[in-house]
């Protein structure tokens, strides 16, 4: 249980119009997993997120990070611990060159001088964007630049890095790349998403999230093959597809 | 991933009731409050019981438009600058000078300071009005009719279009400052405020050609339909026309007794 890295207890959300989002929400993610998180659009998938780093705190239940309690007192230290991509690459970035923008998150962390380049440096080069660091990121192409968003998390060097739907909008080249870097990166990652194979491709477990309560946690593989389930909870996969019993591994 | 919560800045303007003011057509009720406006500023200073007669007409419409006192005060609030301002007057004019609890004040800027008062607060209250008895798009539609240029009114509906969508992008790139570590502190923060901004005016300004974009590939030739309503009736323009009727039979009186 030490080595969990993300823990959540019981955790329930209202919003204040009175909209209850999450009704006991029980989550562990260890350290070093991949885990997919799935759930049809109002499951309450973004209200989950938005408890991992403290945007939102639970009505009731609780939160806890590397062992340390998400609340008001450590929040900066929780956004350190916790890396979060948006859907949205142009919500991440607002800089006027990619490095500025890499470099934001790790000065927030009181990160300057040579140590700051280096780190910036890295998590370009882990992105595959090192050549694009001194071009505006309104530049790039939407692949490069959800490339770009993700860097600007890893440079903030997370224990957990959260993924809102990594392979939306993107041409199947840019979905494959973005696949090859989170294989790549050896990290704790939390993917919410509606793309399963992309699911299966690089998340050994998966969780489903449906009104708001936890509904199924088991391997990815078999998940996806229960039909009744994901039906169940508005996942299907796409036309065609029929998953080879030789994924079934691990 | 979605949005979390919704925002709906233009909506939430109007107070629906059913009222005769509600009920009339916008293009009355625009006409109505520009020239109860402009017939409250021609008003001569010092005749303070004409700004009065001018507050009780306003309030009587607003007691017959049924809106909850409460509300209309709140949205006053952005009355605030210019109070301030009108306050400052007095200190800063030109004498003669009169004393007042010990404190020496200019008599023409206490003057003028009480008449900005005056003016703007039935001014505010005017317009409070005429945007909680009027659904935006009315508005839109009786700024058409009273043969303001399509292009402004065109612009002025994409405003209202997209304020909303606007906000709502403001408020996901905040969280994801926030989510990076970032605290707003003072003014130090106010330079990524600032590329925040920035970001912001040419991503809204990028979403205005995409939707361009579309609106063109969907056949728009530089003219938007017009929202069809009912024409105002001669009745209508007749009761409308009771408040600014009332106003200029004031400011008849008020410049006979000035």
């Amino acid at each position: 249980m030490s080595d969990a890295v993300l823990e959540m207890h019981k955790v329930a959300y209202a919003y204040p119009d009175g909209h209850q989002a999450l009704f006991g929400v029980d989550l562990h993610v260890h350290r070093g997993e991949k885990i997919a998180l799935l759930g049809p659009n109002g499951a309450g998938k973004t209200t989950l997120v938005l408890h991992v780093n403290g945007i939102l705190f639970p009505g009731a239940g609780s939160v806890r990070i590397a062992g340390m309690d998400v609340n008001k007192e450590n929040l900066k230290a929780i956004r350190a611990k916790v890396g979060v991509v948006f859907q949205d690459p142009d919500d991440q970035l607002f800089m006027p060159t990619v490095r500025d923008d890499v470099a934001f998150g790790p000065s927030n962390m009181g990160i300057v001088g040579d140590e700051l380049a280096k780190t910036v440096a890295e998590a370009l080069a882990a992105v595959g964007m090192s050549e694009f660091a001194d071009r505006s990121p309104q530049h790039l192409s939407f692949g490069q630049r959800r490339r770009v968003a993700i860097a600007t998390v890893l440079a903030m060097k997370p224990e957990i890095l959260v993924l809102d739907e990594p392979s939306s909008n993107l041409d199947p080249a840019a979905r494959r790349e973005i696949a090859e870097i989170l294989e790549s990166l050896d990290i704790t990652m939390l993917m919410v998403t509606h793309d399963l194979p992309y699911a299966l491709e690089l998340c050994d477990r998966s969780v489903i999230l449906s009104a708001g309560t936890i509904v199924a946690d088991r391997a990815t593989y078999d998940l996806l093959t229960d039909d009744a389930l994901i039906k169940q909870h508005r996942l299907e996969l796409p036309f065609g597809f029929r998953l080879d019993p030789s994924l079934a591994k691990k | 991933m979605g949005t979390t919560q919704q925002h709906d800045i233009a909506g939430k303007l109007l107070i629906a009731r059913h009222s005769v003011v509600h009920h009339l057509p916008a293009e009355v009720k625009l006409v109505a409050m520009l020239s109860f406006v402009f017939l409250v500023v021609l008003t001569p200073l010092g005749q303070w019981w004409a700004f009065g007669v001018y507050g009780l007409l306003i309030i009587a419409v607003i007691a017959a438009a049924k809106l909850p006192p409460v509300r209309v005060v709140k949205r006053m609030v952005i009355e605030v600058p210019f109070v301030i301002f009108a306050i400052l007057m007095p200190f800063f004019s030109a004498g003669p000078y009169v004393e007042y609890f010990g404190l020496q004040l200019s008599e023409a800027g206490l003057i003028a300071g009480f008449g900005l008062l005056c003016k703007g607060t039935i001014g505010v209250l005017s317009s409070v009005t005429l945007a909680a008895t009027t659904p935006m798009r009315d508005l839109l539609s009786g700024l058409t009719r009273l043969k303001v240029p399509t292009l402004l009114v065109e612009i002025a509906g994409f405003m209202v279009r997209y304020v909303d969508v606007i906000v709502d992008e403001m408020r996901r790139m905040k969280i994801a400052r926030q989510s990076r570590g970032y605290f707003e502190r003072g003014i130090r923060s106010w330079p990524v405020i600032a590329r925040s901004a920035g970001a912001l005016f040419i991503r809204a300004y990028e979403r205005g050609e995409r939707v361009h974009l579309a609106m063109l590939s969907r056949g728009y030739n530089g003219k938007l339909p017009s929202y069809s309503l009912a024409i105002a009736t001669k009745a209508q323009w007749v009761t409308g026309m009771l408040l600014p009727m009332g106003a200029a039979i004031i400011l008849v009186l008020a410049w006979r007794m000035a």
